[in-house]
């Protein structure tokens, strides 16, 4: 299979989870579809990599899975922390930060 | 030492003076702080007498020297310079002010004794005479017009020495807003001045000015019209001397020494100084000499209808004034300065009788109120008397040659000045009348209430402590005059100084009998020696029919007063109901006061309240609260965006990055 | 073979990615999301990237699903109301995924890269292998390997910080 295909597959992937963030409403899924969109970029760069040649596209994946998992794991504290202060889990509810 | 050097010596002692009474007023006793005052002025009239006799030491012709301490500024081929100048004239001033300063300070020593601002006051008096000296010693205009600042100052501090009295701090206002406007005319002389020659060295200036203009250009005329706005606010010519009577609420000696011997004869000093300029500008000069003449006719009126005595000896000396700036604008120059020599002595003195007389009366200033203190109090009453001499201009005072040589000079001049002098007469003529009319109303009779008690107990009338002005009670705290006053049968600093001036009233004349002695005249003379105007000598014979004419008006006004106020005192009341009109005229001071409050404090005032009701209110307002809402509107327009809802974020960004996208691929292809 | 293991891996992909979109069960979603994972590691492998591969699968699917789901074990799964507080989300959003999506494969289709119609060049054995990845990490790409290592221990302070319970039994 030719490169584009790839491409053409990750940018459908990172669409998906553009929509899946603006249309769920539990910060959990929202989360999962904030994974969505990083994996459709590591899904790209590992393309590129193959592409070009070399695995510096590689090592760029690699470190963007480390990002996640960091990222992964202050939401789900926060996530845990609004859980236990008996807030409701909908970022609907959570405002007040506005102007 | 060079008459230079003592000169600075002169300007600093006062200031020294001034700043150490200031700073220790309260580790040092009172009366060493009037002890220091007076020395410091009294060893600088030392240092003046050492300067003049340096002076005599050389010849007339060079007898001018310009010496700088220091340069403030030079830039722009402008040099601003500390320096200060020596010749016959600031010698002469130099003298005049120390020397009488001396005397005041001796006798505030005693006169303020019980007063709680005792080191206050002689701590203003010496910053005063320091200010003097610097206005006559100045060798450049800036330097002239700084002196001139402090005297507005100063006179503003004393006057409203008795700072609690609203009346007293209301006049001191008035008195410094007016000197303002003197202080702009002449820093816009002095703006001209320096644009014309390019130089304020007073040198440099005079030299120049003959050179680069021609006898009634109106640019000199320009000048010199300034340098009278300045002069007359200082010297209280009409229309600037509203001040002046209002000043009399100042303590006594600030009257005597400010108010009549010297800084109101700043003016007179400025138009002798610059007679370079004012001879290049006639106009103005005769401007000067009419404004003169109608201020001494006028103040002459209502001085006879003054009923409280210091208002009515401010009168008088308004209108003394008037002579010397006659004369020092149709080129009698030492003649005018003569007068100033003498005025300072017997006018100081008549202030320092009424003082006492007030001391006597507890603060009462009316003279309604007052007589009989011929039996109460001899001595301040002779020196009332020598002082009302000299000033009425009796033969053989020192007022009587003054005022003759400004007269005999006009005279002499020929001309619409002829004409002068006869208005000169008929103000001679008026000076009589009030001032006697003064004297006969206070010093004979049957003694008034509180001369009655001074007569039997020997001690002076206690009364509840009051605004003289307004009849309203005071507080004795500092700030007030307080409850205690002075005499001078009971202080002997006062007497001693009053019977200085006295002599000097008496005898100080004889300096200049024409046709005898020349002492004066030759020692002033070349200091003028530039402008032709001085080279008008009238003859000793028109001289003396001058005399003999001026002795004949002073006898018959002694003699009309005598009549008017102690012969047949009704006279006086039926003059006022014939003359109504008249009479209201003179009591309401020819109603200055209300057209200068009519014409220019109504709608000064006008002004201000247009401003602040319309202009601040609608236009600053409405600028600041207009952009405050503005920014506010807008702000609560965007606030819109800040919904809070994270969804609604993301949708902005997602549609922000798919414009861009859209953006790049179009441009791209 | 490499086709019909593309296409396999492929359709895995895009299904659980919409199945992480649309179902109402978070569980499910996490779920959805596990099945994802592992049809990219398979995608990865096609493009000879095997370490990366495997630590999709490890790291990824295995650690970080592990986290979720233990969350939303804590968490429990409620549902969300149908109600839509923002007028027009509903609307626009798969509007805009659509149109991201739609530039996106434009950009990529009209592009001139040339060897994007191609399978890459000719790659010896050892490509994507562990010491590959090994000597980049440690040789040209060492700074970023030490800050990633620092940014993980920052996060896992973070969430401590976060969510660790109050002395007192744990504030409301």
């Amino acid at each position: 299979m030719s490169i584009e295909w790839y491409i053409v597959l990750s940018s459908l992937l990172f669409a998906t989870g553009a929509i899946g963030i603006l249309l769920r409403r539990s910060p959990i899924v929202i989360l999962l579809c904030l994974e969505l969109m990083l994996n459709a970029g590591n899904l790209a760069l590992v393309a590129f990599s193959r592409m070009v040649g070399n695995e510096e596209g590689q090592v760029f994946a690699l470190v963007v899975m480390v990002v996640a998992a960091c990222e992964v794991v202050v939401g789900l504290g926060l996530i845990v922390a609004i859980f236990r202060r008996k807030l409701p889990l909908d970022v609907d509810e959570l405002t007040e930060l506005r102007g | 030492m060079s008459a230079s050097s003592w000169a600075w010596l002169v300007l600093l002692l006062p200031l020294l003076g001034s700043v150490s009474v200031a700073l220790s007023f309260r580790a040092v006793p009172a009366r060493v702080a009037g002890a220091v005052g007076t020395a410091a002025v009294g060893i600088a009239f030392l240092c003046a007498v050492a300067a003049l006799l340096s002076l005599l030491g050389e010849d007339a012709d060079s007898r001018h020297h310009a010496s700088t301490l220091w340069t403030y500024a030079e830039a722009g081929g402008l040099e601003i310079d500390l320096g200060i100048y020596v010749d016959q004239l600031s010698v002469f001033m130099m003298l005049v002010v120390t020397g009488v300063s001396t005397l005041i300070h001796l006798y505030s020593f005693g006169y303020m004794k019980s007063d709680e601002g005792y080191h206050r006051f002689f701590s203003y008096l010496n910053f005063f005479v320091f200010s003097m000296l610097l206005l006559v010693l100045a060798g450049n205009f800036v330097l002239l017009i700084v002196g001139w600042a402090f005297v507005g100052f100063a006179s503003y501090a004393l006057i409203s020495f008795w700072y609690r009295r609203t009346t007293a701090t209301g006049a001191g206002m008035k008195a410094f807003v007016i000197n303002v406007v003197g202080d702009i005319g002449l820093v816009l002389a002095a703006f001209l001045i320096v644009r014309e020659l390019g130089s304020f060295d007073y040198e440099t200036v005079f030299a120049k000015a003959p050179e680069v203009f021609s006898q009634g250009e109106w640019t000199i005329t320009a000048i010199c019209l300034l340098l009278l706005v300045g002069a007359f606010a200082k010297s209280a010519q009409i229309p600037f001397h509203t001040w002046l009577p209002d000043a009399m609420e100042g303590p006594t000696p600030v009257s005597s020494l400010i108010h009549a011997a010297t800084m109101v004869t700043a003016g007179v000093y400025l138009i002798a100084r610059t007679n370079v300029l004012f001879y290049l500008a006639p106009t103005a000069a005769d401007i000067a000499a009419f404004v003169g003449l109608g201020t001494l006719l006028i103040a002459g009126t209502i001085a006879i209808a003054q009923t409280d005595l210091k208002r009515a000896i401010a009168y008088s000396t308004m209108s003394q004034i008037g002579y010397m700036i006659m004369g020092v604008s149709i080129g009698a120059y030492s003649a005018g300065l003569f007068h100033l020599m003498t005025h300072a002595t017997f006018k100081a003195l008549l202030f320092m009788t009424a003082g006492s007389i007030i001391s006597a009366m507890a603060n009462r200033q009316d003279i309604d109120r007052m007589s009989g203190f011929w039996r109460a109090m001899r001595f301040t009453s002779i020196m009332f008397v020598i002082g009302g001499l000299a000033l009425a201009a009796f033969p053989l005072t020192s007022g009587f040659f003054s005022k003759d040589s400004i007269l005999s000079f006009a005279e002499a001049r020929g001309g619409i000045y002829a004409w002068m002098a006869v208005g000169g007469y008929v103000g001679a003529f008026l000076t009589a009348l009030y001032t006697f009319r003064l004297i006969f109303r206070v010093l004979p009779g049957r003694p008034c209430e509180e001369a009655q008690h001074l007569i039997d107990t020997g001690e002076l009338y206690h009364g509840p402590p009051i605004n003289p002005a307004t009849e309203e009670e005071e507080d004795t705290d500092v700030g007030f005059p307080g409850a205690h006053h002075h005499i001078a049968e009971q202080s002997w600093p006062m007497a001693v100084a009053m019977a200085v001036l006295s002599f000097g009233a008496l005898f100080a004349g004889l300096v200049q009998v024409p046709g005898v002695t020349n002492v004066l005249f030759g020692f002033l003379e070349p200091a003028f020696h530039d402008s032709p105007l001085a080279e008008i000598h009238p003859s000793v014979a028109a001289e003396w029919r001058g005399l003999a004419i001026g002795a004949v008006i002073s006898i018959v006004g002694i003699a009309l007063s005598w009549l008017l106020w102690v012969a047949r005192p009704e006279l006086p009341g039926l003059f006022r109901e014939r003359l109504r009109p008249v009479y209201l005229l003179c009591l309401n001071k020819w109603y200055f006061d209300e057209a200068i409050d009519l014409l220019i404090v109504r709608p000064a005032l006008a002004i201000g309240r247009f401003a602040n009701d319309v202009f601040e209110r609608l236009v600053v307002d409405g600028i600041v609260d207009g952009t405050k809402g503005a920014v506010g509107g807008a702000g609560g327009i965007v606030r819109v965006v800040q919904s809070g809802f994270v969804r609604g974020y993301a949708l902005l960004l997602i549609a922000g990055f798919a414009g861009l996208a859209l953006y790049f691929l179009v441009v791209s292809q | 073979m490499e086709a019909v293991l593309f296409f396999a891996a492929a359709i895995g992909a895009l299904g659980g990615a919409i199945g992480v979109v649309a179902m109402r069960n978070p569980f499910y979603s996490v779920l959805a999301l596990i099945v994802h994972l592992f049809s990219l590691a398979v995608l990865f492998l096609l493009l000879s990237s095997a370490f990366i591969a495997a630590a999709q699968v490890v790291v990824y699917a295995g650690a970080v699903m592990v986290l979720y789901v233990f969350v939303v074990a804590y968490v429990g799964s409620g549902d969300e109301s149908a109600w839509e507080p923002l007028p027009g989300q509903r609307l626009l959003a798969p509007l805009l995924g659509a149109a991201l999506f739609v530039e996106l494969a434009i950009a990529v289709l009209a592009s001139s890269l040339l060897a994007l119609g191609s399978d890459g060049p000719e790659v010896e054995a050892g490509f994507g292998d562990p010491a590959a990845i090994g000597y980049l990490l440690l040789e040209k790409f060492l700074v970023p390997f030490e800050a990633s290592s620092i940014l993980l221990l920052l996060a896992a302070v973070g969430a401590i910080v976060l969510a660790g319970r109050r002395r007192e039994g744990g504030r409301a």
